[in-house]
């Protein structure tokens, strides 16, 4: 956890519960998400899983502050996901479908850059690197890398900011079978810590042995939410 | 934050210098284009020397500002800042700041190549520096934010000099005739005013510009 800086550390170490009331989101005419209600408690695994277009993308982006609500309330370690946006994203990172890399940098000096911003010391760039197993490739360009080692450096990323909520939208997609052994490794690690983590994935048998709940979406609308075992495949 | 904001900038600046050198031979290019519009009088085209150069580092300067935003867009890296979370005016200003450098360097660069085609030489050359440095932020500060406004529609690179084009014609005269008074002469002591309202553009738009940042790039 990022436990030097501020007041909202204290939060990350006691865990972060997500409250999400009536949230709706419409691209257009189109409604991404309508009146999507769910509690995660603190350090708890959520995964959320629905076909391609049922809004799991949208829900996080929400989420993570990226986008805002049209309607509905959201609070993120009991802070408005609207009104108190920086204290949010204080708490939040997020694996998106976007790397959020920059490709002419290496994966390095791409985790330099978000230690720098973050205000944190870059020592622990290595540790994040050699724990997604990239140490040996620290010095080449993104531009290099394929599909699964971005990831993987996208996986590295959310590590280094020590979050206090991880969302990890689709974290098998493009991965190896080692990847995915590391992703699950490394989920268990940041749930262990203390970390809320939702995971929006495909992969329901595997991610039903590391999350406690689940919630299926169907056009943008919650329609089963349960313990993760027994989710309907 | 400004400072590591900016490092970046500087850093991924270096990182794809070539675009710089390609930015240069335009403008030169254009410059040489001019030159052919006025035809072989000597006097008429050192006259119009200061409108040619600001003219090519303007046209210079939508390639410029358009690209410094194409690594942001990529792989939606500046979303990526944002969410750590950055304070949107640090990204702003280190943006700016780095795009004012790079056009200041492209306006030097850009007058031996001015000197050589129009013959307009001076010795005020600390004068000519500052107009350039102010006339450049005057280009970087509007043109960096209208650059974040356009970096993800598909019609930028006509909808940026659209925008910025009417802003900026205030910085553009004042400019061109602070330059002209620099390389034809002052003797009525005319070129401070237009760098007083240079200057005063320059605060304007930075201020302005730092404010609305946030509003452009947030959902």
């Amino acid at each position: 956890m990022r436990m030097a800086a501020n007041d909202n550390v204290a939060v990350c170490m006691k865990g972060v519960t997500i409250e999400v009331q009536g949230l709706a989101r419409r691209y257009g005419a189109r409604w991404a998400l309508a009146d999507v209600t769910f509690t995660v408690p603190p350090a708890s695994v959520l995964m959320v899983a629905g076909h391609n277009g049922a809004g799991k993308s949208t829900l996080f982006r929400v989420l993570a502050t990226a986008i805002r609500p049209d309607r509905g309330t959201v609070k993120v370690g009991g802070f408005d996901l609207v009104h108190q946006r920086q204290d949010v994203r204080k708490l939040t990172a997020l694996l998106s479908h976007q790397s959020y890399l920059y490709e002419s940098l290496t994966a390095r000096e791409n985790l330099d850059v978000v230690a720098d911003h973050l205000g944190i010391s870059r020592a622990g760039v290595a540790a994040a690197l050699e724990q997604v197993g990239l140490a040996s490739r620290a010095g080449d360009p993104v531009a290099t890398f394929s599909a699964g080692m971005r990831k993987r450096l996208s996986f590295a990323r959310v590590l280094l900011q020590e979050p206090g909520v991880v969302l990890l939208d689709e974290p098998y997609g493009a991965l190896d079978p080692p990847g995915f052994d590391l992703i699950d490794s490394v989920i268990g690690e940041l749930k262990r810590r203390g970390a809320t983590i939702l995971m929006a994935t495909h992969q329901l048998e595997r991610s039903a042995k590391l999350a406690d709940r689940a919630l299926v979406l169907e056009q943008g609308r919650v329609v089963w939410e349960g313990p993760a075992e027994a989710i309907p495949c | 934050m400004l400072i590591a904001a900016l490092r970046k900038e500087l850093f991924l600046q270096w990182r794809t210098r070539g675009q710089f050198i390609a930015v240069f031979v335009f403008g030169a290019a254009a410059l040489l284009l001019f030159s052919f519009a006025i035809g072989p009088n000597a006097v008429a085209l050192r006259t119009f020397s200061a409108g040619f150069l600001w003219l090519g580092l303007l046209l210079s300067s939508t390639l410029t500002l358009a690209e410094s935003f194409h690594a942001e867009m990529e792989n939606r890296a500046m979303e990526g800042l944002l969410l750590l979370p950055s304070d949107p005016r640090a990204l702003y200003y280190a943006k700016a700041i780095a795009n004012w450098i790079q056009l200041a360097i492209l306006g030097v660069a850009l007058v031996p190549v001015m000197v050589v085609l129009y013959d307009a030489g001076t010795t005020e050359l600390p004068k000519l520096l500052l107009v350039i440095l102010l006339g450049t932020a005057g280009l970087s500060a509007p043109g960096t934010l209208y650059a974040a406004m356009t970096a993800q529609l598909k019609a930028k690179q006509t909808l940026l000099p659209l925008l910025l084009f009417p802003l900026i014609v205030p910085a553009l005269l004042a400019s061109v005739k602070a330059t002209s008074y620099v390389i034809l002469g002052d003797p009525m002591n005319q070129a401070g005013s237009w760098l007083t309202l240079l200057a005063a553009f320059d605060l304007i738009y930075w201020a302005l510009c730092g404010m609305l940042y946030e509003r452009v790039i947030e959902d």
